[in-house]
């Protein structure tokens, strides 16, 4: 399991835009770049990352991004996501060679 | 006396085709889409899906002088937010030089309420960067910055 930091910007309010910041560690191994012993390192991406919001009836997108090899290590992801109300984000990344990670986080309106 | 007059002459005609020559330079420095690079126009125009792409209403804030190619903070945004009546579908960020044109593509869904993001990205070299925005409307906007890199991400290997 690869570290993660999430961070909402401020308190919860409903209907009104807040920022939320994320990071992950992960190498971002980019496939064209040679090891130590001159041979290319194979690729290790984190080529999806997906927050969408369960409000216990239905599931809605926040944001998704694809991620490409000049997304710089320990990809950092902020964008902004306005509460409907009480619920749960869910982070999702996943990548090459089988990665995955999922992060869940409570969320209370004021 | 003969030789030294044709020696000036030709000397002011050096100068100013020199001239001429600058003048022309200067006069190319705005980017329009017609002066990016074939691979990187084909890049953009996937994302565009088919639609126009004009210059403008996208904001792409990065360093001019990056020092550490590494680690590059950006932020692409909408200037003055995106129309009540064509939110924002999607972003994108393309490079000229990196081994690939794409760097990152966004998607906004309906609780996303701003659309913008931030990241960081890898550079290879000095470059143009492209900045895309896709309404609902299907209309497409760009913004393209030059960077300078003085430490180059991707080329050398692992240390």
């Amino acid at each position: 399991m690869a570290r993660t930091r999430i961070s909402l910007q401020g308190d919860p309010v409903r209907g009104v835009p807040m920022e939320i910041r994320t990071l992950i560690a992960h190498p971002m191994e980019t496939g064209y770049r040679p090891g130590a012993d001159g041979k290319v390192l194979a690729r290790n991406l984190i080529r999806r990352f997906r927050c969408s919001f369960d409000d216990g009836a239905r599931t809605q997108l926040v944001f998704a991004a694809e991620l490409f090899p000049a997304t710089a290590a320990n990809p950092y992801i902020a964008f902004h996501f306005t509460p409907p109300g009480n619920g749960t984000l869910r982070f999702v990344w996943e990548g090459d060679q089988g990665f995955a990670q999922t992060e869940t986080l409570a969320v209370r309106v004021a | 006396m003969a030789g030294r007059q044709l020696f000036s002459r030709s000397r002011r005609l050096v100068l100013s085709a020199g001239m001429g020559m600058a003048a022309g330079v200067l006069q190319l420095r705005p980017v329009a889409a017609a002066e990016l690079p074939a691979d990187l126009l084909a890049a953009m125009q996937v994302f565009a899906q088919g639609a126009a792409v004009r210059e403008g209403r996208v904001v792409l804030e990065i360093a001019e002088l990056v020092d550490n190619g590494n680690a590059v903070p950006v932020r692409v945004a909408i200037d003055g937010g995106a129309p009540a009546t064509a939110p924002v579908v999607a972003m994108a960020l393309f490079n000229e030089r990196n081994p690939q044109r794409e760097v990152v593509v966004a998607q906004f869904g309906v609780l996303s309420g701003r659309p913008e993001f931030s990241t960081r990205i890898r550079l290879a070299t000095s470059q143009k960067l492209v900045a895309m925005a896709r309404l609902q409307d299907g209309s497409c906007w760009f913004r393209s910055v030059d960077v300078i890199v003085t430490l180059a991400a991707c080329i050398e290997g692992e240390s």
